[in-house]
């Protein structure tokens, strides 16, 4: 059986775990098995809709405390309904909570871990899971020589699969050792989809100049309902708030749609962002390197190219 | 206080990332190697700033990896840091690095351990969570800050789209993130320092791997960028819409 991880924030559940369900609802059928959901504590979501994505059982440790993250509790509730249920293959998101558990649902079930995953894993000979590696530079294909498997899979890489169908829900006892870590304060940036959730991004460099000049980025990303990101001189001159930061070195992304103002192209850069689907480059010079990366391209001034483009769309929108 | 800092070497972020041996092996040739700058700008620097508050804090870091892993660790402790330890061992998966650490750790008994959000080759930050599960000790991911406050700890952390604060006590592990430190320079007399620090080099024990990398592939390159005249921006709304089909 095929176990996916059902990532809660706040009671509801996480777009990244729609996808997260639809990569092992594939996979169970690749391997002839069904494939079932696990969710610690509550949520407000209905859980027998989550059958669209692919899953036909949600088994819920009915625990409140659980509905605050502690990696450590997680992970080994995780295992231990792992073990209990007969799970072979165990699949994640590969976002900040999947990341920090999935390693160590590995280590209770002696299983091996391909954090990462882009693809589903090819399973005619043996069990090999292609992941990024190299910051998005390069692809490497895994073997997993465990009978059980743990799979955190990329954001954004598989995409989420709706079809029919509704899902039964069945409690189940698990003990929790008691969490060591309080949570005392949350800080949510307001009204904005996270950057690593986002299927439409905008992005500003330093040929913008300074922070006063945000504005004509700000209206492009409104008109298309994009999120914004930033080089990394941008957030370290605190033009822009660090989440923004893209890159090696900051968030890895991989929308439908990036679009790069004033921004080079750095290698470094890239390496964030490389596997957006499509990129748009915007520079007033055409030796930028980041044009060697883009689908789209516009050499000009991003003062008069950026709000051209903002009318533009809302003209097209406006006439749809 | 003890602390354990994990340092891993990594190639240089301008490094040509290539294959040989029919795409099974990373290309080292004439590949610069680094500390994997989250481990150094991150969770080395914070260690040292604890250190610099409180004089009695010892540092110890710990890599796993061969000889040539040793220039590296130099580097590292001429930034500071008491001692290293090098554990001789090739690590071909992070489980096996993480069973190594886990074996150092144990006989240490240290009241932090750091490692870096992830390295940036094989991008898979799974060190700290398997050595929570392997020491059976508290874990926060991708640490943004850590004040001390008695006994007790106080971390931000990176969550998705905000950020956590939340209450600790020691021993914990954490993965250390930017925010957490500022970058550092090591100075002359941290280099001449570090020649003469204790750098102990341990056997490895753990010879069996749960994955084994099959080969290595580099993604296609674009087919070539298509320019849109800066004057004809309705032209780039019609691509986007009818042609990439992403907005
Ligand atoms: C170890 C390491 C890690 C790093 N990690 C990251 C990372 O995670 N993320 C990251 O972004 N960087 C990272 N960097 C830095 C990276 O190397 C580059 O320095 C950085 O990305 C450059 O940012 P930029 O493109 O905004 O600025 P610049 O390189 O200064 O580029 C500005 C661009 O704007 C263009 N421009 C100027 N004026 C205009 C105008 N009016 N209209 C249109 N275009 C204009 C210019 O032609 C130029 O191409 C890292 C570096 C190192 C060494």
């Amino acid at each position: 059986m095929v176990l996916i991880y059902i990532d809660q924030d706040d009671q509801e559940i996480k777009k990244a775990s729609f996808e997260a369900i639809s990569y092992g609802a594939a996979l169970a059928k690749q391997l002839g098995t069904s494939a079932e959901a696990l969710l610690l504590g509550t949520v407000k979501d209905d859980l027998a809709a989550i059958g669209k994505y692919g899953a036909s059982k949600v088994h819920q440790v009915n625990n409140l405390a659980l509905n605050n993250f502690d990696a450590y509790v997680n992970a080994m509730v995780v295992a231990d309904a792992a073990k209990a249920l007969g799970a072979t293959v165990i699949i994640f998101a590969n976002n900040i909570n999947g990341k920090a558990i999935a390693p160590a649902v590995g280590v209770k079930l002696s299983a091996g871990l391909v954090a990462g995953a882009c693809a589903l894993p090819k399973t005619d000979a043996g069990f090999v899971v292609t992941k990024t590696v190299f910051s998005g530079k390069a692809f490497a294909s895994i073997q997993i020589e465990t009978p059980i498997k743990v799979i955190s899979v990329n954001q954004n890489s598989f995409g989420v699969v709706v079809g029919e169908g509704t899902a039964t829900v069945h409690p189940l006892e698990i003990n929790a050792p008691a969490s060591k870590i309080k949570i005392t304060a949350t800080d949510k940036i307001k009204g904005e989809v996270p950057l690593t959730e986002a299927t439409l991004v905008v992005s500003g460099g330093r040929g913008l100049k300074g922070p006063e000049n945000w504005g004509i980025l700000l209206d492009l990303a409104k008109s298309l309902g994009a999120s914004t990101a930033c080089s990394r001189p941008v957030s370290d001159s605190d033009w822009r708030p660090h989440h923004e930061h893209v890159g090696q070195t900051g968030i890895q992304i991989a929308p439908n749609l990036y679009i790069a103002i004033g921004i080079s192209g750095a290698i470094q850069h890239l390496a964030g962002v490389n596997r957006s689907k499509t990129i748009v480059v915007i520079n007033k010079d055409p030796e930028a390197p980041f044009f060697k990366a883009a689908d789209y391209g516009v050499v000009g001034d991003a003062f008069e190219v950026v709000p051209a483009l903002t009318a533009a769309i809302l003209k097209s929108k406006a006439s749809a | 206080m003890k602390i354990l800092v994990c340092i891993s070497k990594t190639p240089d972020t301008t490094s040509k990332i290539a294959f040989i041996e029919g795409n099974t092996k990373f290309d080292e040739n004439g590949v610069q190697w680094i500390i994997n700058p989250y481990d150094e700008w991150y969770s080395l620097v914070k260690a040292i700033e604890l250190k610099e508050k409180d004089p009695s804090v010892t540092i110890h870091l710990v890599t796993v990896g061969g000889a040539d892993t040793e220039p590296i660790i130099r580097k590292a402790l001429a930034l500071g840091g008491d001692e290293a330890i090098r554990v001789n061992n090739l690590g071909n998966d992070s489980m096996m690095v993480a069973q190594e650490i886990a074996a150092i750790a144990k006989e240490g008994a240290y009241d932090l351990i750091f490692t870096g959000k992830e390295t940036i080759d094989y991008n898979s930050g799974s060190i700290g969570s398997m050595l929570s599960a392997l020491l059976d000790t508290s874990f926060i991911p991708n640490a943004t800050s850590l004040d001390l406050s008695g006994s007790n700890i106080i971390i931000k952390r990176e969550i998705d789209g905000g950020e956590e604060t939340c209450e600790a006590s020691m021993p914990i592990i954490l993965s250390c993130q930017k925010g957490m430190a500022e970058q550092r320079i090591p100075n002359m007399r941290g280099i001449m320092a570090a020649r003469t620090k204790p750098l102990k080099v341990v056997e490895g024990t753990i010879t069996n791997a749960y994955t084994t990398i099959q080969k290595f592939d580099t993604p296609s390159a674009k087919s070539g960028v298509k320019l849109i005249d800066s004057g004809n921006m309705d032209e780039l709304v019609r691509l986007l819409k009818e042609e990439a089909k992403v907005i």
